[in-house]
């Protein structure tokens, strides 16, 4: 139905819409995770925040799960060779998501103040945690990674778990946790009776998107000045086989600004970065906040978004050897899964949507200190 | 290639799998018998079956977080640790991981939130269908995952690329309808329901025991009996049996667990004890039921149960040949458009796996020689001593659950399991049983199935990641340590949640003079 050059664009594409999936949906299950221990001083308060995620943290987090799916099925190098090059990291991500799942559910299972304690600041780490990782593997991602392939494309690296933390990769992991709590407090001011947690959560809101808005800058600023940015030297086959060593990349100062020249349209994304958290952040002052919650997601929308459509074609580009960097042309799928992934996602996809909607509609309504103190069903 | 950080791989995958795999069959089985449950309480309208479908759903509740917990692990550690393998077959073995995040998980995912909070919320009706998805959601996952797994086993649909140098999806019907992945479907789920049987069977009867919450207890013990009765029928006689005489690594797999040396003649008797001796190659004190196994693997008397020793001559056959599609690959590396050598590949290029065995004792498998061939060829038996008790006892315990709920069957058909204390206390002991099982069956499957990750195609060895044996302690370490504390915490929960029982405050019947009361009064208890 489609070419080889045109599938692998949509998923290039799709794996964009994943992530942003992701930053939207379980993004404010972070952040509010995170903001929890800030926001609920009392053990109902806390109550309250966990229970105004309760019911939809869960859907929400296959988001990520889904992500890791497709970038298997669909981007196999991409899978292969960042998760193995950034494993101690993965690791820590994946040790921090095990304690959600177990302290929403586990917290309130025991009167115990100790007991409760322990949980929330469990959850606590696992909301900050995974947002500053992720933020940190974008900014790797976007420095390129210490990897090489031999001609069996089996992947080395020569990196270190401390070598993934430099200035540049610290401010992106900021930007991710100063993102996703601006998205988690404009849930909170939606999602929770209007009362001390209300309060909270809008102030902690405002320091978030300033953070936002100023980490954003300072990243692109980087972008703009540092020794960042990669390019392709000769020819490049958009059909050819998903082979990295016939591609030859350099690093390129400036790099990641190339495609603002080619393809100036592009700049409607990190116009929707900064615009939207200035929107939150006004929502949020104002008590709007449909329209708060409404610019946080145009942010993390737009932030991502950002980091995609700049780096295009790259995806991961490898900082030391000039013939493994992945790029959307050589680091597929065959032509034919990509094919039949699309089809399957093109049928299910709208589905999975229409059923998140609705169990959104059925849990509609603000978490009042009435419900957390009767509802026997709440954590 | 360190064998150590293979090794350590190896170690982390078992642990963290075979630890998912502690909660898995409970919430499969779990699930569906919710979904029972609820429709006896919808259909009947009695709010005793409100207090059944909920009390197991708490139980529910704390077994699913822990799946769903150790389950992340398991989505991204074919990354991590396995970094070759996701390269080399990512094209075929990614895709039902993703249809099973978009088919199952968030099923799944979704509707168990509603079904946790949405008892005030979505009607009678509505509520039942949103427990029957989440069942679905989870039945459909274990699908998705086997049919991963059943490609690992059985690799059909798929052909070596030599420019991206990897496996690429040929036949994606085949893939999806793959005979051994259908046969571990049926198996694994109707193990998961037998689990999830005895659970409800074992803490039902210790209630009995106790003279505790009978009402609540006598009713779960009817369904847990019917219930366990299908699945372990199913689980044995719908069994991975079926798929053993289909590649010549499932034909291994079958000698390995009957100890056979060499090829019998047809048609082959069953080895109900022995001891396998690996060095002298034979099995001693051999007791043997003349037919059965002929009749079991190949559907006919005629046909004969190869012995492991033909199939390592095969091997060391494959072996060479392999070697000659190997060499033709290291060609087109440099060029694709050698005639020739391509010829040589396609007439090859079936066995090239096999002479990446080689690599664990020669760096190029075109410098082995002959000798070093058909040592190597030895390499395909897995651990047989392993292969045989695992097998027997898991088959064993198979057995055991068609008596147990056989016995159900009949006694809660007869009214009379609420006063058979023997049978009570035989459910209650029994409760460990099915876990020990499905691990052991989990573990014949994997170990089975070595040297190969992907049979036939990639050795174990060839498809771990570039790690060093530091960050395999680190990690090994790490979630074992947050592995264990999870599990106490679990398990004390469980019992917590066994202790409060059945009845929450507003529900808790108290006894009303004049009244005949459903459940004996219930006195201050351990909360």
């Amino acid at each position: 139905m489609f070419d080889y050059e045109t599938l692998r664009l949509i998923w290039w594409a799709l794996m964009g819409i994943l992530l942003i999936g992701f930053a939207l949906t379980d993004g404010f299950d972070l952040g509010v995770a995170a903001l929890l221990p800030f926001v609920g001083r009392t053990d109902a308060e806390r109550r309250m925040v966990i229970n105004s995620i309760g019911p939809t943290w869960e859907g929400n987090q296959v988001w990520f799960i889904l992500a890791g799916g497709a970038i298997f099925a669909a981007w196999p190098f991409v899978y292969a060779i960042s998760f193995s090059g950034f494993y101690l990291a993965m690791f820590l991500v994946l040790a921090a998501l095990i304690l959600r799942p177990v302290g929403f559910k586990y917290r309130s299972k025991r009167p115990d103040p100790a007991w409760r304690s322990r949980w929330d600041w469990a959850l606590f780490v696992g909301g900050f945690v995974p947002a500053l990782v992720f933020g940190v593997a974008v900014g790797n991602v976007l420095s390129g990674a210490p990897f090489r392939l031999d001609s069996d494309l089996r992947a080395f690296f020569d990196g270190s778990f401390l070598g993934l933390f430099t200035p540049f990769t610290l401010v992106c992991g900021l930007l991710s946790v100063a993102m996703l709590v601006l998205h988690g407090s404009a849930w909170l001011a939606i999602k929770i009776e209007h009362g001390p947690v209300h309060d909270r959560a809008r102030k902690f809101g405002t320091v978030a998107g300033i953070a936002s808005l100023a980490l954003f800058a300072i990243g692109w600023g980087f972008v703009a000045y540092g020794d960042i940015g990669y390019r392709i030297i000769g020819a490049i086959d958009p059909s050819g086989p998903s082979n990295p060593l016939h591609t030859t990349s350099e690093l390129a100062r400036g790099g990641w600004l190339a495609n603002y020249a080619l393809y100036p349209w592009i700049i409607i994304a990190p116009a929707l970065g900064f615009g939207g958290a200035a929107v939150a952040l006004v929502g949020i002052r104002r008590g709007s906040e449909g329209a708060a919650f409404a610019g946080s997601s145009a942010s993390a929308l737009g932030i991502i978004a950002t980091v995609g459509l700049s780096m295009f074609p790259f995806i991961l580009p490898s900082s030391i050897d000039s013939h493994s960097s992945l790029t959307v042309w050589n680091a597929s799928s065959s032509a034919k899964t990509l094919g039949i992934m699309l089809f399957v996602t093109v049928v299910l996809l709208p589905i999975v949507v229409a059923y998140t909607a609705w169990a959104y509609k059925v849990m509609f309504g603000r978490v009042t200190t009435q419900d957390v103190a009767t509802n026997p069903d709440f954590y | 290639m360190d064998l150590g950080v293979i090794d350590l791989s190896r170690l982390q995958f078992a642990l963290t799998a075979l630890y998912h795999f502690l909660f898995v069959p409970l919430t499969l089985g779990l699930s569906m018998m919710l979904v029972i449950m609820e429709a006896v309480y919808v259909m009947t309208n009695r709010p005793i079956w409100r207090v059944i479908t909920r009390f197991w759903g708490r139980i529910f509740a704390i077994n699913f977080v822990l799946g769903v917990a150790t389950g992340l692990t398991m989505e991204f550690q074919f990354g991590t640790n396995w970094s070759y393998f996701s390269h080399y077959v990512g094209d075929i073995f990614g895709a039902p991981l993703a249809i099973e995040g978009l088919m199952a998980f968030f099923l799944e995912a979704t509707f168990v939130g509603l079904m946790f909070f949405g008892w005030d919320r979505l009607s009678k009706l509505g509520h039942l269908i949103v427990t029957f998805m989440v069942a679905l959601g989870t039945n459909l996952s274990a699908l998705w995952i086997l049919v991963a797994n059943g490609w690992m086993q059985n690799p059909t649909g798929a052909e070596f690329n030599t420019d991206t140098m990897r496996m690429e999806v040929s036949d994606f019907g085949a893939v999806l309808f793959n005979p051994i992945a259908q046969a571990k479907f049926v198996h694994t789920v109707s193990a998961g329901y037998v689990c999830a049987a005895v659970v409800v069977l074992g803490i039902s009867a210790f209630w009995l025991l106790k003279g505790r919450y009978t009402a609540v207890a006598r009713r779960s013990m009817t369904v847990a009996a019917a219930f366990g009765l299908a699945g372990s029928l199913s689980v044995v006689v719908l069994g991975d049996e079926s798929g053993y005489a289909l590649t010549d690594n499932q034909k291994m797999k079958l000698a390995a667990i009957e100890a056979a040396w060499h090829t019998a003649p047809a048609p082959a008797g069953l080895t109900l004890f022995g001891l396998p001796d690996v060095a002298a190659r034979e099995t001693r004190y051999e007791v043997q039921v003349p037919w059965v196994l002929g009749l079991i693997a190949t559907r006919s008397l005629d046909k004969e149960v190869t012995g492991m020793s033909e199939l390592v001559l095969k091997a060391q056959e494959r072996i060479t040949s392999g070697v000659i599609a190997y060499d033709a690959v290291q060609h087109l590396k440099v060029d694709r458009t050698d005639v020739a050598q391509r010829a040589r590949f396609e007439a090859h290029k079936r066995d090239l796996g096999y002479a990446l065995l080689l690599k664990r004792h020669v760096p190029d498998p075109r410098m082995a020689r002959p000798q070093l061939i058909a040592a190597t060829a030895w390499d395909v038996v897995p651990n047989v001593p392993l292969m045989f008790w695992s097998f027997r006892i898991m088959a064993f315990i198979g057995f055991f659950m068609i008596a147990l709920f056989g016995t159900a069957f009949v006694l809660t058909s007869l009214r009379l399991h609420t006063q058979t204390r023997w049978f009570l206390k035989l459910a209650v002991v029994a409760i460990p049983l099915p876990w020990i099982a499905i691990e052991l069956g989990w573990m014949l499957s994997e170990i089975g199935r070595q040297p190969w990750a992907i049979e036939g195609v990639l050795p174990t060895f060839l498809a771990a990641s570039s790690l060093t044996r530091g960050v395999l302690w680190t990690t090994i370490i790490g979630f074992t340590a947050i592995y264990g504390t999870l599990a106490v915490i679990e398990v004390r929960l469980i019992l917590a949640t066994i202790r409060k029982g059945p009845f929450e405050h507003d529900e808790d019947p108290k006894p009303v003079i004049g009244l005949v009361p459903t459940t004996p009064p219930i006195l201050p208890l351990a909360a």
